[in-house]
């Protein structure tokens, strides 16, 4: 089994969110970039899936700019067999799903993190499912491979759901799917250097997004502490200053 | 110049973070209060490859370079230094040492498994009655024919009862004092070794320090390193750029406790105002950042020299030197900043600050790497 597993580029969550003077676009200066939590979790679980033996060879795939290129390195450091950085700016999740079709035909498995932690669009993996027309599973939070057979586990209202799916997939997964991603090791780092990290061109497509600008959101108002024995004057606040009563 | 760090040191520099913010932070403060030895974190650390970090692939290291060591060794100490010098001593004593001056065999029996860190390594050179004064080493090795025979005790060993390869230094030539000297490997389980009780320190306390004492051990001669007498250059060229490990050490102490500070600062309200808008307090935090900077950049300098294959003696001990000596200015005035929470444990700071204490001593002290900077400037 062949599993590609969808990267994202994105900002270190402690960053301090910065826009350019127009509001027009974030700043990226001084940005420490990351692997996307969840497509983090994601790959994590499709190495646990390979050290136990079901799994050939996992490839990671990224709609990025050269910069990228760290990032895609340290998925081959903690276990990633391929890279592949398909050479444009990840304009919005529509542009990205149709570059990542021309690279995402051969799998059997395709991951794709609930969200990146940037736009928090949740929108490639389905869109992608979608163009190569194969099934899609969102809000995936367990999947076991036993003798070839793939059984996931979602998430659901009030339960959870288990379902066999035929291949190839492809899965968004979510909080469960993987506890602690791994960390490199020298072995792996220097392996890494040995890895391939192909860069595709873009192909030809027009992003149906555009922003038009940026602003962060209101400060959080200052937490007001109401003795535990005044009830009265807690709702009196939740009634008359939160309006929330 | 160029101060940029390679994309594989900033990976390595992460991944000593991840490892250190994720795990060591988690149990730090319970096993310092016990004395605990991190036995499962050198385990996960040794599976990472850091306790091998700059041992060639071939001897089944990490292959990375001394300013990798540095970056890692910063992350690792501003959490727990405790794991930090059991990483030092394993690194740029005892697997630089061998890697550096011990034969094949020797090599491939004891640094391998000590570079893979399946086993630790102990540097044995410290004594009772010698400690800075490093030439006049009690402990004998007598030259048996066959084999050494070893007596005498060695004081302070960091990993002294964790360690399963121990490199000692004994006299075989007392009339030739220091060129009588030897360097040996020795099993920790060799009959006639014995292992002293844990020293109760006053700080890096969750790592393990004895006394070991020699009666007749025997050791092979093929386990001496290098040529008759080479044993006083040996420890010297070790101690040289094991030096580097302890600055990075004391750099991560510092560092570590100025992350903390100032993060405090910027909480803690005090006047109508966080504390770190109050300029007495703004400027402390200033005067540590420039300390901690140049401390920082000796210690990459001296690890740049060593990776170049520069001389380092004058470089290695001005970053211990320095890296020591503002550790303890840094997390003094961490703990003034924190004031009466940096007097207790939970905040971190005051272990830092007992932590400090030791590189000013330990692997030459402050005060022995003056004489070496002198030195240099008398001879230039």
């Amino acid at each position: 089994m062949k599993i590609l597993v969808l990267i994202s580029n994105v900002p270190d969550t402690t960053t301090k969110v910065k826009f350019t003077g127009d509001n027009k676009s974030f700043d990226t200066t001084g940005v420490q970039w990351i692997i996307n939590p969840w497509d983090e979790l994601a790959l994590t679980r499709a190495l646990e899936l390979k050290d136990a033996g079901a799994v050939e060879k996992i490839t990671v795939a990224n709609v990025g700019t050269k910069i990228t290129e760290p990032t895609l390195r340290k998925a081959l450091a903690v276990g990633a067999d391929e890279a592949i950085r398909i050479d444009a700016e990840p304009s919005d999740a529509f542009y990205v799903a149709t570059q990542l079709t021309q690279v995402a035909k051969d799998y059997d498995l395709i991951m794709a993190g609930i969200e990146s932690s940037d736009y928090n669009g949740s929108g490639v993996g389905g869109m992608l499912a979608e163009m190569l027309g194969i099934n899609s599973v969102s809000a995936v939070s367990g999947i076991e491979i036993e003798n070839g057979n793939m059984t996931i586990h979602r998430d659901i209202d009030g339960g959870s759901q288990t379902l066999t799916v035929p291949t190839p997939l492809v899965v968004v997964v979510q909080k469960g799917i993987a506890i602690d991603p791994r960390i490199p090791s020298m072995r792996g780092i220097m392996m890494a250097r040995k890895k391939p990290l192909n860069v595709v061109p873009a192909v030809d497509a027009t992003p149906k997004t555009t922003f038009l600008n940026y602003e962060l959101p209101p400060p959080k108002a200052a937490c007001k502490m109401v003795d535990e024995d005044n009830a009265k004057e807690l709702l009196r606040l939740l009634k008359e200053e939160a309006k929330v009563l | 110049m160029n101060f940029e760090f390679t994309e594989e040191q900033l990976m390595i520099q992460q991944a000593a973070r991840d490892y250190a913010q994720r795990e060591l932070i988690q149990d730090v403060l319970e096993r310092e209060e016990k004395a605990e030895f991190p036995a499962r974190h050198v385990k996960n650390l040794a599976e990472l490859g850091f306790l091998g970090m700059m041992v060639p692939p071939e001897y089944d290291g990490g292959g990375m370079d001394s300013v990798s060591y540095v970056l890692a060794m910063e992350e690792i100490a501003k959490v727990d230094a405790s794991v930090a010098v059991i990483m030092s001593v394993n690194n740029s004593l005892v697997c630089f040492g061998l890697n550096k001056y011990a034969n094949e065999e020797q090599k491939q029996k004891y640094l391998k498994p000590l570079a893979r860190g399946e086993v630790i390594g102990a540097f044995l050179l410290s004594e009772p009655e010698a400690g800075s004064d490093a030439t006049h080493q009690y402990t004998s090795a007598e030259d048996k024919g066959d084999y050494y025979l070893l007596n005498g005790t060695k004081n302070w060993i960091t990993n002294g009862s964790s360690a399963s390869t121990y490199i000692v230094m004994a006299q075989t030539h007392p009339e030739k004092r220091s060129h009588g000297i030897n360097a040996f490997i020795v099993e920790k389980d060799s009959p006639g070794i014995t292992v002293g009780p844990h020293e109760n320190k006053m700080g890096m306390r969750s790592s393990d320090t004895h006394s070991v004492m020699f009666t007749d051990v025997k050791v092979p001669k093929e386990n001496r390193i290098g040529d008759d007498g080479f044993g006083f250059i040996f420890a010297m060229k070790v101690l040289e750029a094991g030096r580097i490990g302890i600055a990075s050490q004391a750099l991560g102490i510092a560092s570590g406790a100025f992350e903390r500070a100032t993060s405090y600062a910027k909480e803690r309200k005090a006047f109508g105002t966080e504390i770190i808008n109050h300029q007495s307090l703004a400027f402390k935090l200033s005067d540590m950042a420039v300390k901690i900077e140049n401390a920082r950049n000796l210690c990459l300098k001296a690890a740049w020299l060593k990776d170049n294959h520069k001389p380092i003696t004058v470089a290695s001990a001005m970053a211990k030197q320095y890296a020591a000596d503002i550790a303890m200015e840094v997390t003094t005035e961490a703990v003034q900043i924190h004031g009466g929470y940096g007097y207790v444990k939970e905040y971190h700071v005051e272990r830092l600050m007992r932590e400090a204490k030791l590189t000013q001593i330990y692997e030459g002290t402050s005060e022995i790497q003056k004489i070496i900077i002198s030195r240099s400037l008398i001879k230039s």
